[in-house]
């Protein structure tokens, strides 16, 4: 529903001058996640019509997988999300022998994928990031004057601060798998704990905070931080690096700034894996090489800014991409990250009916 | 042998598009969740011949429906449909009822023009229609900019994310189904009856009351109807314009679907959700029925 269908103006005239016959690869990624002139690229170099549909959140890619016959040939689910669609025997192993970029993958990010995607036999590494605090730092400045704790978890978890901040408006990610671990860092608390104590700390904490938050959403943050509606974002590092390049093509007098928490960050890992029912696995695998390529990776980040996990690419990115610590972080910041992962069925139902109660009072 | 094959058709109809549906829903609503494509047990095999259907319908249980009524989240959530989808009809009626009385009382030659006014954002996606409220209601959106920039208000109202702004969504959403109905009824009024009234003492506003508002009843009644049990289901409209606080079935229903992959739950909703719809539309029918009896 909240996924827009992007077809390429070539892809559709393509379709019509050769409905029957064409070769045809179908990619499912994320909104807002790359430069469409790759996609265009794509077709001009390989002669596949590629069909390009986007969505927000893993929950909805993964309800369609788990369907069976997505007819999707390229998804791109995150890692804890991935590791549990492997177990339930959704993807098909990749071959490596058509991927003739993989000596361009960074062997940093390869070990800490490994731990969802044992060997990384199933899946390449498209994009990775942070989850943390984006802010419109006038307003923020505003309300709670140059001090405030904008690097900090404090900032939208303790309810002095929020209080004050309601009223320019806040928004999270409706990601139980994200803020639930936020919280639990916030508190001190193991970020992957499945102890049902701890996860009720997790609760309370919230609850203290709900009554302050406008809307968890998980994508309408990059307009409203742009527009000004909001203030404060807990989002994906990415996104919120976007609603500040918005901001500043609109010339609306909005800065935006994003901080990894210094409490310790959430880093996430977007994997490109091929659904085992996969109608053209051959183009899924030509896809998935043609953006291993160094430079067509590079194109990429930089246009969405967020880091990626192909070595070779840096060479070829944009000074204000790998320069900045807040999409490429310092070894020191990458040290104080930490990975999620995926719950099992009860304590999932535990963090969604906690999940419920944080947004509904209930 | 005609009239047996004339009843034929809509039966199947009925049978194909929603009994099958639904017989899918509550077998589903019997299974247990599992990590596996599609995620739940058990799946009926036909390759076993009778064994297996037998051995797949003893697997089948209640279990999810007691479940339901041990979290006070789902009767709360259906509760707090039922009273959005209510107190949405109520609004919808107060708005839509002067507007079908207008355009009953236009001059004939307009009546057209007005119909068509009412129908024509249709002809725009309902989901643009919502997104197009969402930069109206918002803190820096439209309405707020026109009511700060005529010094109105000195701060933006907060109204995207709030029940108000789905109360707006709805009312909005579904005005020409409240209109329509009772503009039917109401043309087909007999003005002569209203100044009968008038000669025999009424006041303007008594004549409404005992005429036309009884005459327009059967209008009232199937144009609250078509509001209140799309209104109880809604998913799309809370969720865009609605805030944390909206508690609605159709996004319980999303997230047992979504968030917790547990499709034997999410399907127990949906039968229950289905059985409190039956209820109003079976006296939708009756009243209908009752109607054609009349006139008949």
């Amino acid at each position: 529903m909240m996924t827009h269908r992007f077809l390429s103006l070539t892809a559709a005239a393509a379709l019509l001058a050769s409905a029957a016959t064409a070769e045809e690869v179908r990619v499912y990624n994320w909104s807002d996640y790359i430069d469409e002139a790759l996609l265009e690229k794509f077709e001009a170099e390989t002669g596949i019509d590629l069909i390009y549909d986007v969505f927000d959140s893993n929950e909805v890619l993964e309800t369609k997988l788990l369907a069976g016959g997505s007819g999707y040939d390229v998804v791109v689910p995150t890692g804890s999300f991935l590791q549990r669609q492997i177990q339930a025997g959704v993807f098909q192993k990749l071959d490596t022998s058509k991927l003739t970029n993989m000596g361009n993958m960074w062997d940093v990010i390869q070990d800490r994928t490994a731990r969802f995607d044992p060997d990384n036999a199933y899946s390449v590494n498209y994009m990775w990031g942070t989850t943390g605090i984006g802010v419109n730092t006038a307003k923020v400045a505003e309300v709670l004057g140059e001090g405030a704790p904008v690097d900090s978890l404090a900032l939208i978890f303790d309810p002095a601060n929020m209080e004050k901040l309601q009223a320019c408006g806040v928004h999270m990610l409706d990601a139980p798998d994200e803020v639930v671990p936020a919280a639990l860092t916030y508190l001190g608390l193991d970020p992957n704990t499945q102890e049902a104590d701890d996860l009720a700390k997790a609760e309370a904490l919230l609850m203290s905070v709900r009554p302050y938050v406008q809307k968890f959403h998980s994508s309408e943050y990059i307009n409203a931080l742009a527009n000004g509606d909001i203030c404060v974002a807990l989002g994906w590092s990415g996104d919120i690096l976007q609603a500040r390049d918005r901001a500043a093509e609109a010339e609306n007098g909005v800065e935006i700034a994003y901080n990894a928490p210094k409490e310790g960050a959430l880093m996430w890992f977007d994997q490109m894996a091929v659904p085992a029912d996969a109608p053209n696995p051959d183009a899924a695998h030509k896809f998935i090489n043609f953006i291993m390529d160094a430079q067509n990776m590079a194109a990429a980040s930089n246009y969405v800014y967020y880091a990626n996990g192909n070595k070779a690419s840096q060479a070829f990115l944009a000074e204000d991409v790998i320069g900045d610590p807040a999409i490429y972080p310092t070894a020191e910041a990458l040290a104080n990250t930490y990975i999620k992962g995926p719950y099992p069925p009860k304590v999932q139902r535990v963090v969604t009916r906690l999940w419920t109660k944080v947004k509904s009072g209930i | 042998m005609r009239r047996a094959l004339l009843i034929a058709v809509p039966y199947l109809w009925l049978l194909a598009l929603f009994l099958v549906p639904f017989l899918i829903v509550l077998k589903i609503s019997l299974s247990d969740t599992a990590l596996a494509i599609p995620p739940y047990l058990p799946t009926l095999d036909f390759t076993e011949g009778w064994a297996g259907i037998w051995g797949f319908l003893q697997e089948l249980d209640f279990e999810n429906f007691t479940f339901l009524t041990q979290d006070e989240l789902y009767w709360r959530a259906y509760l707090s449909s039922v009273q959005i989808a209510l107190i949405s009809t109520v609004l919808t009626l107060l708005v839509g009822y002067p507007i079908a009385y207008g355009m009953a009382s236009a001059p004939e030659h307009w009546r057209a023009t007005l119909m068509m006014l009412v129908i024509l954002p249709f002809w725009t996606s309902f989901l643009i229609r919502v997104y197009s409220w969402m930069g109206i209601l918002s803190n820096e959106g439209l309405l707020n900019q026109l009511l700060q920039g005529l010094g109105l208000i000195d701060q933006p109202l907060i109204i995207l994310n709030t029940n108000t702004a789905v109360y707006i969504g709805i009312v909005y959403t579904y005005l020409p189904f409240m209109i329509l109905p009772i503009y039917a009824a109401l043309e087909k009024m007999d003005a002569a009856l209203l100044e009968a009234a008038e000669d025999l003492g009424c006041s303007r506003l008594t004549a409404f009351w005992l005429v036309t508002v009884p005459l327009s009843r059967q209008g009232i009644i199937a144009g609250c109807f078509l509001v209140f049990i799309p209104a109880l289901g809604e998913f799309v409209i809370p969720s865009l314009l609605g805030g944390s606080g909206t508690l609605m079935i159709g996004k319980v229903l999303w997230e047992e679907f979504f968030n917790n992959r547990d499709w034997p739950v999410a399907s127990a909703v949906a039968v229950i959700l289905l059985l409190i719809l039956i209820i109003p539309i079976i006296l939708f029918q009756r009243n209908e029925q009752k109607q054609r009896e009349r006139e008949g």
